[in-house]
């Protein structure tokens, strides 16, 4: 088995297993570690310009993945226009730079404010420097290797969906330059990284919160509220 | 009519020295660990003064409770929002909650080294204990504490940043720092366990709770994503985020002290013996419309919601409600309903931020500037009420604490004060005319039998009558969770886990 093979034929499958697996285990062994661990309380003013940036840009950047995963032949087909080809990719560089930028933010904030190191665990430290490698990386291949919104769609989308078909396709990804390599690869392993990361509290997005009443109050028997 | 009981809370002003033993009891049960250090989920105010977390009553600032929704449309009458966050915001405001207080609104906690007490070398010094962060670790200069402004220490500084001097002239708040003026009193503060919660309507994940069958207002610590909205808005700055877990906590009422009969323990350790505990029931279907109320109506409409715990269709009402005999049996008991409800003596704090807050005040008498005169203490007042117009704190100020500005309504609880205390006056000491005092008592409503029994709530109150705790029936409570007997003799919820912080 050669390294691409390990790499993009059998690391994935791991990483997802584990995800799984352990998010599960997490789950119901520990709860209480379930927390985006805020440090917004040690300090404020930095956090703004590093954690808004970084989650708006990254968020944008992820759903435009996800919709090219999802519909590859209308972005190739919208992308048959160079204008509208030119709108994606600067949008995807903008919100790419402005993740970068918080996300430079914030490990410069981590690194220097003394009472924000105290809170900041090895995993944390890990989690950031993979998500810095995997920002630069997907910045360079936006940059360099143009325009990476139609080869995405061309040779990563069915690369991915190889994969879901339980029949990985390494050659779709073993021709292309290190660093989109290195892009997918450190794809899968924030994959498995979540569950050992404070990376689970984007599992726990509040989304019942908008249907839910404002009040909530909680009954010891659930027959006591007869009326 | 949805009749539900909440364990509430009476604090007699008058009684309370100061000594903070209700904080120190507090924090040696709950807040001695890392992440809490510095969190008092009781503490003692000086007023005047900025509080703690420094001014936490301005909420132009901080952005805590509910508010009008007409302030901003007039359209939309009579209904309410979160100040700091609705839902909307409360998404948009996940990765940075602007409202957050930091940890030096508060304080940043600190011990000492003491160890170089002992071990420093022999030197022509002596050696000192330097102050060290117990957030870092590190040396730090102390800028706050708890009680930083104790006593009015500092007062210039602190207490004339006073958040409630809002309504004062510019001459009524110098006035108050003559030397010969200088007055103060002592604000206790724990969770006010409201009837509309500012803290569990932000949370987005739904941690924060009210008990049904006591109203305790509690995070559930594994539910709690860190997302801090509750912090925001609580306009008390009751819910405190722990830095080190990544979870917010708060006053639980020692709710294991309750549900084995004790009182809380910051009640149960006051010196002053100022605090009091019962139950009261209340119409839950008036929520809305008491909190959406305008402002000078707040205080007597969140009294009408209180019901009269021996009237026959209320406690009919409570028991299709599921509530128990025995809890019926403590709210007619409770000293929080006299002083609250029978007798209107005690006001909710700041009921202008539209929480419902059930922890009431009995606001302290206020001394007035008097002379001597032939070895008399004089004041110069023919009528006692007048007594009230000379007071060293001025009504307004009492006014914007407990009845969101209106003076009137502080003025007649504190012409019952005062008829109280002029009713046994003439009865012990007998220096004054029995005429006069007939006539405080006639101009406010109350009775003989009604001054003397506030008499002996307030001054001969056993502890029993203090705390009046209903059966918490943890039974129903293990009923739920499976077989009763694995849950024999426990109190609480408990961790199956050491609360470390997450990865």
């Amino acid at each position: 088995m050669t390294l691409d093979q390990m790499l993009f034929g059998v690391f994935p499958y791991l990483a997802v297993v584990l995800v799984i697996v352990v998010t599960i285990w997490r789950y119901f062994s520990d709860r209480f570690s379930y927390s985006s661990l805020s440090s917004q309380f040690l300090e404020s003013k930095k956090l703004f310009w590093g954690s808004v940036p970084w989650h708006y840009g990254i968020l944008v950047v992820l759903g435009g993945h996800l919709i090219s995963f999802l519909i590859p032949r209308t972005i190739l087909a919208w992308n048959g226009v160079p204008w509208r080809l030119y709108v994606l990719e600067v949008s995807a560089l903008a919100f790419g730079l402005l993740a970068l930028l918080g996300l430079v933010m914030l490990i410069y904030r981590r690194a220097t404010n003394p009472r924000i190191r105290k809170v900041t665990s090895i995993m944390d430290i890990v989690l950031l420097l993979v998500l810095l490698v995997q920002v630069v990386a997907g910045l360079w291949t936006t940059i360099f290797f143009r325009w990476g919104s139609s080869w995405y769609a061309g040779f990563a989308v069915p690369y991915m969906w190889s994969l879901i078909r339980f029949s990985p396709d390494v050659s779709l990804v073993s021709s292309l330059p290190f660093m989109v390599k290195l892009h997918i690869f450190g794809a899968f392993s924030l994959v498995a990284l979540l569950p050992f990361t404070r990376l689970v509290h984007l599992l726990s997005l509040p989304l019942s919160y908008l249907w839910r009443p404002y009040q909530v109050v909680i009954w010891n028997r659930r027959d006591s509220r007869r009326n | 009519m949805d009749v539900r009981a909440q364990v509430s809370m009476m604090f007699h002003l008058d009684k309370c020295i100061g000594c903070h033993t209700c904080s120190v009891a507090c924090k040696n049960i709950w807040t001695d660990r890392e992440g809490t250090e510095y969190m008092w989920w009781n503490n003692v105010e000086t007023k005047p003064g900025t509080g703690y977390p420094t001014k936490w009553e301005d909420q132009e600032k901080y952005k805590g409770g509910w508010k009008l929704k007409s302030e901003d449309s007039p359209e939309d009458k009579d209904k309410i929002k979160l100040r700091a966050s609705d839902k909307g915001r409360g998404f948009a405001n996940l990765f940075h909650q602007p409202n957050l207080p930091t940890i030096d609104d508060y304080y940043e906690p600190w011990t000492y080294k003491y160890n170089d007490l002992f071990d420093s070398p022999a030197g022509d010094d002596q050696p000192t204990a330097r102050p060290i962060s117990l957030i870092t670790g590190e040396p730090m200069d102390i800028e706050a504490g708890p009680n930083w402004d104790d006593d009015m220490g500092g007062s210039t500084v602190y207490a004339a940043n006073d958040p409630d001097f809002a309504d004062l002239t510019m001459a009524e708040k110098k006035a108050f720092f003559e030397m010969e003026r200088m007055v103060f009193f002592y604000l206790p503060r724990i969770c006010n366990h409201c009837l509309n919660p500012g803290c569990v309507a932000a949370c987005p994940s739904g941690a924060l709770h009210k008990r049904g069958e006591d109203g305790i207002v509690l995070v559930n610590q594994n539910v709690c994503r860190g997302w801090r909205h509750c912090v925001a808005a609580c306009p008390y700055k009751k819910v405190y985020y722990n830095w080190k877990s990544g979870k917010s906590e708060k006053c639980i009422l020692c709710f294991p002290r309750l549900e084995t009969g004790q009182a809380p323990a910051c009640f149960h350790s006051c010196v002053g013996r100022i605090r009091y505990l019962g139950v009261v029931l209340y119409d839950a279907d008036l929520i809305e419309s008491t909190a959406s109320a305008p402002e000078d109506e707040l205080v007597d409409l969140q009294r009408e919601m209180i019901l009269d715990p021996s009237d026959p269709d209320v406690i009919a009402q409570a028991k299709r409600g599921g509530m128990h005999d025995s809890v019926i049996d403590a709210a007619q008991k409770s000293p929080v309903y006299r002083f609250v409800k029978e007798w209107e003596l005690a006001l909710p704090l700041h009921p202008e931020f539209r929480t419902l807050p059930m922890l009431f005040y009995i606001p302290p008498l206020l001394p007035v500037l008097g002379r001597l005169e032939n070895g008399t203490y004089t004041i110069d007042e023919k009528d006692y009420f007048g007594s009230l117009d000379k007071a060293r704190v001025p009504m307004k100020y009492m006014a914007r604490l407990f009845t969101a500005g209106n003076e009137e309504h502080v003025r007649k609880t504190y012409e019952k004060l005062l008829a109280v205390r002029m009713h046994k006056r003439v009865e012990q000491v007998g220096d004054l005319n029995q005429d006069d005092v007939d006539g405080m008592l006639k101009a406010t409503g109350l009775t003989v039998e009604m001054c003397e029994e506030i008499y002996r709530l307030t001054s001969l109150p056993t502890f029993e009558e203090r705390f009046v705790i209903p059966p918490m029936h943890r039974e129903y409570a293990t009923e739920l969770m499976g077989d009763p007997y694995t849950f024999k003799a426990e109190t609480g919820v408990g961790f199956a886990n050491k609360p470390k912080r997450g990865l």
